[in-house]
């Protein structure tokens, strides 16, 4: 069989995958796109962001229509939520939206390749298909981009029924009576989230002391709290020791400090991280460095790795687990292909929890500026001092942005509340420019919108708010 | 369009100089007649401005030797005349408002506010953003490093005034000072003085000034005497015309009097060309053309070099006497001072006399005490008696 040649051969459809794919594409190259899934997309499209933002959007519908819109003087009889119903329209948006990137391959050109990818030489991927088969194409460049999985406990393996992970959790068949969520990290948090609303008795326990360990303390603690309001019950310092199953629930064993605790459920959702996919990838051989601690693959500031015609990107590479950062890698990783110095700045990749209130941040946490030493100034403003959130009747959290003491820089901004994922993006593009406080507070921002609490806290850095 | 800046020619037999100081760097916007650089010859330090406004590119470091005519840099002068950045900027914010926009590197809001209250010319500023982009913090350095009187005062308004204000010397404040010291340091500077009865002067002022003004347009002043009176005694005794290089003393046999101008940037010296050549008529319009072209600071390099010998006149400002200094590399300045009536002794009378003290400063090394005294002399008598500078008696 003839070995097809390619300018680029990209392992893994994800966003990191795909967004390569494309840019390599508008750059003039030929492009080989190779995903073992069926659909494109990766874990984000398939079993990760989109489908929880489509079950967490339909369960927060729910939870109003249950509880608030009495509040308007809409009156409806008590709601009843159809799963399957739910599910198939999440199954509908992933399919639609795998759809329109398969689309984009044809319109860019892209070769889409369905296997598994293994990097034989240097410029040489062997691909594997479901029924076994292999075949081989040639590439000047590669780039590896096979994302992350979950991570497991070795004391609560996971056999995809009773003990599950994210993608098993938003494809059950019915509201669990009761569910323990492993890990109160964001995955924790917004499936958690998903399931109570629906009617859930959910448990989340955490190793740690406290959710969210690496978000802004004080922003996490807002939303714990709000969480707790909405029905998630927290365990912390609780560390799971095993479980076991008995008839149809499952018994999870736990210590906390030094007690035995035991937590009955339907299903135990497993989310304490996510591991890079860097293993079967056949680069050892080659010289390319992975991490054995924590499976990543070392490259330089421009994604390459050891070898020089070799990218990795993503998941599988140091920085934030995120779909947008794995974008920014592509992009950057296409452009350095043909000869481009491009670098992506993790200190302006905002990261979104989805619950709700949502909670956003870009920069530094405060507990991040206090350990560097760098003195700032805080300033706050909370939504219910905010006319668009009264009107709305979504009056929890605030808008914090640090500053720098001497030279009023915006070093992060956290929000908590209604519409915070899209609220941070205003922040970034503050950050990317340098701005300062001042600039911000010298910006017009239109009225009533909840932006203008983002206008309101950096006025607040100098203690000039308006509103409060 | 980019406009070439050449090192001027800074005299007959100079070929060469260092270029000593640029007062701009590359990316600044400069305006017309703004001191870009400081040539530095054997014989003067001359400082050169920008013939165009722009965007300035430095070409030649400092302290690099340079030929005269070389071309050490370039402004890049946009369409319409306002300045546009050669460095590859963000585009110049677009939003409103009430505040000046400037043109040139991109800015961010809170830099604009502070620069704008603060009284700070934005293309002047550095900025430490992408793309020179002007930061907040940008602004604020500048500030605190150029503090004028004018520097923002902090919103909380300070109690008591301030025991001292700091303010950084302009570049031309920076030459004077140096210029003066040089001259200080590097030559024997003496002053002899004198007075002069200025009836005589007056007198003519008085009886010729309508007729005068009618036939030559400009009015009949008293340095077109002083002027004058200066020349006689500048052929009386040639030392007082010469100057000093290495080890020669050169005589000039031409007259090129410097008038000393005060202006907002400080004291300038323009020259009168060929002075002997000039009648009275020709020597008041030249003086005036001079003061306006001063007062727009449009005076050129070569509108201040070469003089021979200047006259300043301090009595406009009400001085009485005063110890002038030397304009380098000449050799001697006369110091005219404010006209006083005075009881004066004339044929054994006490009469009352419009009496104007008379300072010569001289450069000891090549004139002597009797030459200085004998030249202050003479100015007197033909100030006195205009009519010598007529009959030269």
């Amino acid at each position: 069989m003839a070995i097809e040649s390619f300018d680029v051969a990209i392992i893994g459809g994800g966003p990191g995958g795909y967004v390569a794919a494309i840019r390599a594409s508008q750059l003039g190259l030929k492009v080989a796109c190779i995903e073992k899934r069926e659909t494109l997309g990766g874990t984000c499209l398939n079993v990760g962001c989109i489908p929880s933002k489509a079950l967490l959007e339909s369960s927060e519908l729910f939870l109003q229509a249950s509880k608030h819109f009495e509040n308007h003087g809409i009156i409806v009889s008590k709601p009843q939520i159809d799963v399957p119903a739910m599910i198939a329209r999440k199954d509908k948006i992933v399919k639609g939206l795998g759809d329109g990137i398969s689309s984009l391959f044809k319109k860019n050109k892209i070769t889409r390749i369905v296997g598994q990818g293994k990097i034989i030489a240097t410029n040489r991927v062997e691909v594997t298909d479901k029924a076994g088969a292999k075949s081989e194409i040639e590439a000047k460049f590669i780039i590896i981009a096979t994302g992350s999985e979950p991570a497991s406990l070795p004391c609560l393996p996971m056999d995809g029924e009773f003990v599950v992970s994210s993608a098993e959790a938003l494809c059950f068949k019915s509201v669990p009576k009761d569910l323990v969520v492993v890990g109160a990290g964001y995955i924790g948090l917004e499936m958690g989230s998903v399931w109570t609303r629906l009617g859930s008795n959910v448990q989340v326990l955490e190793f740690l002391p406290k959710a969210l360990p690496l978000s802004d303390t004080e922003s996490a603690s807002l939303l714990q709290r709000s969480l707790e309001k909405q029905g998630l019950n927290f365990n912390f310092d609780t560390k799971v020791t095993g479980g076991k199953r008995e008839g149809n629930q499952i018994i999870i064993d736990c210590e906390k400090s030094g007690q035995k605790l035991q937590f009955k459920a339907d299903k135990a959702l497993v989310c304490v991280g996510r591991k890079p996919n860097s293993l079967g990838l056949g680069i050892e051989a080659l010289g390319i460095v992975v991490d054995p601690k924590t499976g990543q693959i070392k490259v330089d500031q421009y994604l390459r790795t050891a070898v020089p015609n070799i990218f990795a990107i993503g998941d599988l590479v140091a920085g934030p687990m995120l779909a947008h950062k794995a974008e920014e890698e592509g992009v950057a990783a296409a452009e350095n292909i043909i000869g481009g110095k491009t670098t992506v700045n993790h200190d302006t990749i905002p990261s979104v929890i989805y619950t709700w209130p949502e909670l956003s941040s870009v920069g530094k946490t405060e507990e991040q500026l206090k350990e560097a030493k760098i003195a700032y100034k805080i300033g706050k403003f909370p939504f219910i001092a905010n006319s668009r959130a009264r009107t709305m009747g979504e009056t929890e959290g605030m808008v914090k942005i640090l500053a720098h003491e001497k030279t009023d820089r915006i070093l992060g901004v956290h929000i908590v509340g209604p519409r915070a994922s899209d609220m941070i993006a205003e922040a970034v593009a503050w950050v990317e420019m340098q701005a300062s406080a001042e600039d911000v507070a010298r910006t017009c921002h239109a009225h009533p919108t909840l932006s203008e609490a983002f206008k309101e806290a950096a006025m607040a850095v100098e203690k000039k708010a308006i509103h409060i | 369009m980019i406009t070439e800046i050449k090192v001027p020619s800074v005299g007959e037999s100079i070929s060469e100089g260092v270029l000593s100081k640029w007062y701009k760097k590359t990316g600044d916007t400069v305006k017309v007649n703004e001191p870009l650089f400081e040539v530095e010859t054997e014989k003067a330090t001359t400082e050169v401005v920008a013939s165009h406004a722009g965007v300035l590119t430095t070409l030649i470091a400092e302290g690099e030797k340079v030929l005269i005519g070389a071309v050490v840099g370039n402004i890049n002068i946009a369409a319409g005349g306002t300045a546009s950045p050669t460095i590859p900027a963000s585009v110049s914010s677009a939003s409103v408002s009430s505040e000046t926009i400037p043109t040139g590197a991109a800015s961010n809001p809170a830099a604009r506010h502070l620069a704008e209250k603060a009284g700070v010319d934005l293309s002047v500023v550095t900025g430490s953003g992408k793309g020179s982009r002007i930061l907040k913090e940008d602004v604020v350095a500048h500030v605190e490093s150029h503090a004028k009187p004018t520097a923002v005062v902090p919103k909380d308004a300070r109690r008591e005034v301030a025991r001292e204000t700091r303010q950084r010397m302009t570049p031309i404040r920076q030459r004077i000072a140096e210029r003066l010291l040089h001259a200080q340091q590097s030559s024997a500077i003496l002053t002899t003085f004198n007075e002069a009865d200025m009836s005589a002067i007056m007198t003519f002022r008085a009886k010729y000034k309508e007729s005068f003004q009618k036939k030559h347009g400009v009015g009949l002043g008293f340095m077109s005497f002083f002027v004058k009176a200066v020349i006689e005694g500048l052929k009386a005794y040639p030392a007082v015309n010469a100057r000093i290089d290495n080890q020669d003393i050169v005589y000039q046999h031409f007259y090129d009097i410097g008038v000393a101008v005060s202006t907002e940037k400080g004291l300038m010296v323009p020259v009168l060309r060929n002075v002997d050549e000039l009648t009275f008529a020709e020597i008041e319009k030249k003086i005036v053309e001079l003061a306006v072209k001063a007062k727009e600071n449009k005076i050129t390099v070569s509108d201040l070099q070469g003089g021979t010998f200047t006259i300043t006149n301090g009595g406009t400002f009400g001085s009485m006497l005063s110890t002038p200094i030397l304009n380098p590399p000449q050799s001697g300045i006369l110091g005219m001072h404010a006209i006083q009536k005075r009881a004066v002794v004339v044929d054994d009378q006490i009469v009352i006399r419009p009496m104007m003290y008379l300072a010569l400063s001289y450069d000891h090394r090549i004139i002597d005490g009797k030459e200085a005294v004998s030249f202050l002399v003479r100015i007197k008598e033909c100030l006195e008696n205009p009519e010598r500078i007529f009959f030269s008696v």
